[in-house]
């Protein structure tokens, strides 16, 4: 495939938009709060699996399935909040890559629910094939329409640009609204019990409240993101929501700069430049391994530099030290 | 580290012995239920038992390590279920490579997961010592990453097997195994004991329980932390490969993602121990693959479907956070 594939790029901006909402998530539990979550994916496949059941099995309109996963996503943050939350942080991790790992476990063996290993396509047993992305491809669609009129949109519109302008503008404007958030008295009482979680106390905060408001708008960005890339792949599948997708985000976190929000979406673009681009790395030596090698090496590149990065610069490549004390 | 102490009203604190009075209690009501039911059928019962010792004893050594690590040196070792993998990996090649026998593969096994968890001790946890669990804990899920898909580049992600006959069956009583879960279980009623045994009486083994109990005051007592720390990941590298061809055993089959799905499981079972001790983690594991695999038995109740085993854990874990987070033996302090 040539470098220059607009297609291409257009869809790899598509994810690193989703990204970006799926890190943001992370950012208000992680960076704002202290709160270790390693398993958000759970949220996303959540959310997914709500309302892709709701649309296939009971023909649920849109709008509502969707409201209804995220409210099943927030459910899920204080199933794992409640009983760790007023413990030390490793516990919350515990309970949290238990709780991922678990989503996903019964999403491939609650074959009757979910459709298994099939995913949403086998929702309907195996002889018909089950959709549930008939109204947003119907939204998608009337955009692509609208664009193809405009003079300036026409050569570029497609499924994936429209989706483009849904996505970027959703992200930006919860960018907005978290680091409005972030800068509020809110803000500050997140930061206060994420550098001494004690001293907040002290002063007569409800940590425990503020927390788990912290892990539920995390669990609700998850859940939305989650959404998106259901509606934006057209099918959900166990596979989509592996345990290493909660790393991508942290990875994104770190390689933005943990503690500033607005690094979030070049975190994100820089890890699809990263993620994407590793496929046009076909030249000698990476061309001593196949392509599915090349997947795994890819993976193992995000472990390592997960690595480097937390050893050499845990406040991300443009963070900034003083602002993240964590312990 | 910071520490947060909780409200004396906190629940259950320090009522250890209304904890064994309830697990006694459901014990008790299981075993009735079990005899009154019409459907007990007592040769699966034992087939279970075996089940749930192979995978107790899986749960339990890979368990002692990660609690052990987590005592000493506040590590929440997430790549510990891949230490798992990488025991089956190198088993694989001195069994089916090299042509040797199990036996010899498990010590080679255990050498292997030996040498690499003291290499990741040295190169990667000692230097960024003090760095908050969090950021260690995102550093092994690195290492975790780094591991599977090491191996799955190295070895290939195809599934492998060991060099033990799939189709041959020997029958003890009631009970019957496939070869490779015979060997699984002698393994585990020999070698827990004897992690036990060295726990409780050497003299490694003490200042092992002393460090993990209390990091600061085996220092005083004059403990070399240093020297006890390498041996707590040497401890913990052997065991998880053991555990690792244990698990291989049990499955049949194996692939580089092996240790994925188990490591919750041994995170149940450290806090299910009280996260530190390691007497508690050896219990907990046996108790919690026990109880997974008796979750299934007709008799109780008409048996729980086996796909549900590890929601089964999920449902301990939050209970016991909710509950008893110092684990069921544990005593209630600063968590």
């Amino acid at each position: 495939m040539d470098i220059f594939n607009v297609p291409f790029w257009t869809f790899v901006a598509v994810i690193a938009g989703i990204y970006t909402i799926f890190a943001l998530g992370l950012y208000v539990q992680y960076a704002l709060t202290g709160l270790p979550n390693f398993g958000h994916v759970a949220f996303a496949a959540l959310a997914a699996y709500t309302m892709a059941i709701l649309v296939i099995r009971f023909a649920s309109p849109m709008p509502l399935a969707a409201l209804a996963g995220l409210l099943v996503a927030v459910a899920f943050s204080f199933v794992l909040g409640i009983p760790t939350l007023r413990l030390r942080a490793d516990y919350l991790a515990i309970a949290t890559v238990a709780g991922g790992e678990i989503v996903r476990y019964l999403a491939l063996n609650l074959q009757g629910l979910t459709g298994g290993p099939l995913g949403s396509i086998g929702m309907l047993g195996p002889t018909k094939l089950a959709q549930y992305n008939g109204p947003w491809d119907a939204l998608i669609r009337r955009i692509v329409d609208a664009l193809k009129e405009s003079s300036i949109f026409a050569p570029v519109a497609s499924r994936d640009f429209a989706m483009l302008l849904i996505v970027w503008p959703l992200a930006l404007l919860l960018l907005l609204v978290f680091w409005l958030m972030a800068r509020s008295p809110w803000g500050r009482l997140m930061r206060a019990i994420r550098e001494d979680e004690a001293a907040a106390a002290a002063v007569g905060k409800n940590v425990f409240r503020a927390k788990m408001q912290a892990l539920a708008l995390g669990a609700l960005l998850g859940g939305l993101a989650g959404l998106l890339l259901a509606w934006q792949i057209g099918i959900v599948t166990p596979d989509d929501y592996q345990p290493t997708f909660t790393f991508y985000a942290y990875l994104i976190l770190i390689l933005g700069g943990t503690t500033r929000i607005w690094a979030i979406p070049f975190g994100a673009a820089l890890f699809g430049l990263l993620y994407s681009g590793t496929r046009f790395l076909n030249f000698f030596p990476l061309s001593l391994f196949d392509s599915g090698e090349r997947a795994y090496l890819r993976l193992l590149l995000v472990g390592l530099l997960l690595i480097v990065l937390m050893a050499v610069r845990p406040q991300g490549l443009l963070g900034n030290r003083r602002q993240l004390l964590l312990q | 580290m910071r520490t947060f102490a909780f409200p004396a009203e906190w629940p259950l604190a320090g009522k250890r012995r209304t904890t064994v009075g309830i697990v006694a209690a459901i014990v008790t009501l299981a075993l009735v239920a079990a005899v009154v039911s019409p459907r007990a059928d007592f040769a699966q019962f034992a087939q279970l038992v075996v089940n749930g010792v192979i995978t107790g004893s899986i749960l339990a050594l890979a368990g002692v390590g990660a609690t052990l690590i987590f005592g000493i040196q506040r590590i929440a070792n997430f790549a510990h279920g891949d230490f798992l993998t990488i025991g089956a990996y190198a088993a694989f090649v001195v069994n089916s490579l090299l042509g040797q026998n199990l036996a010899l593969a498990a010590v080679g096994a255990m050498a292997a997961v030996a040498l690499f968890a003291v290499v990741a001790h040295f190169v990667l946890f000692r230097p960024l010592r003090g760095r908050g669990t969090v950021a260690l804990a995102l550093i092994s899920v690195g290492l975790g990453l780094v591991i599977r898909n090491g191996i799955a580049i190295v070895a290939g992600s195809e599934i492998r097997r060991f060099q033990v006959s799939q189709s041959d069956v020997i029958e003890l009583g009631v009970v019957r195994l496939a070869p490779g879960q015979a060997v699984a279980i002698a393994v585990a009623v020999i070698v827990a004991p004897l992690v036990g045994l060295f726990l409780a009486r050497t003299r490694v083994g003490k200042r092992m329980r002393a460090v993990a109990d209390n990091r600061d005051l085996a220092a005083v007592a004059g403990i070399d932390i240093e020297r006890i720390a390498v041996y707590v990941w040497i401890l913990a590298g052997a065991l998880a490969g053991l555990a690792g061809v244990m698990l291989g055993l049990e499955q049949g089959t194996f692939d580089p993602n092996m240790g994925v799905g188990p490591l919750f499981l041994i995170f149940t079972a450290v806090v299910l121990g009280g996260i530190g001790s390691a007497y508690g983690a050896l219990f907990a594991g046996l108790a919690l693959g026990l109880a997974m695999e008796l979750s299934t038995w007709d008799g109780f109740f008409g048996g729980l479907d086996a796909k549900y085993k590890p929601v089964l854990a999920f449902v301990v874990l939050i209970l016991l956070l909710l509950y008893r987070p110092q684990g069921l033996l544990g005593r209630a302090r600063i968590l």
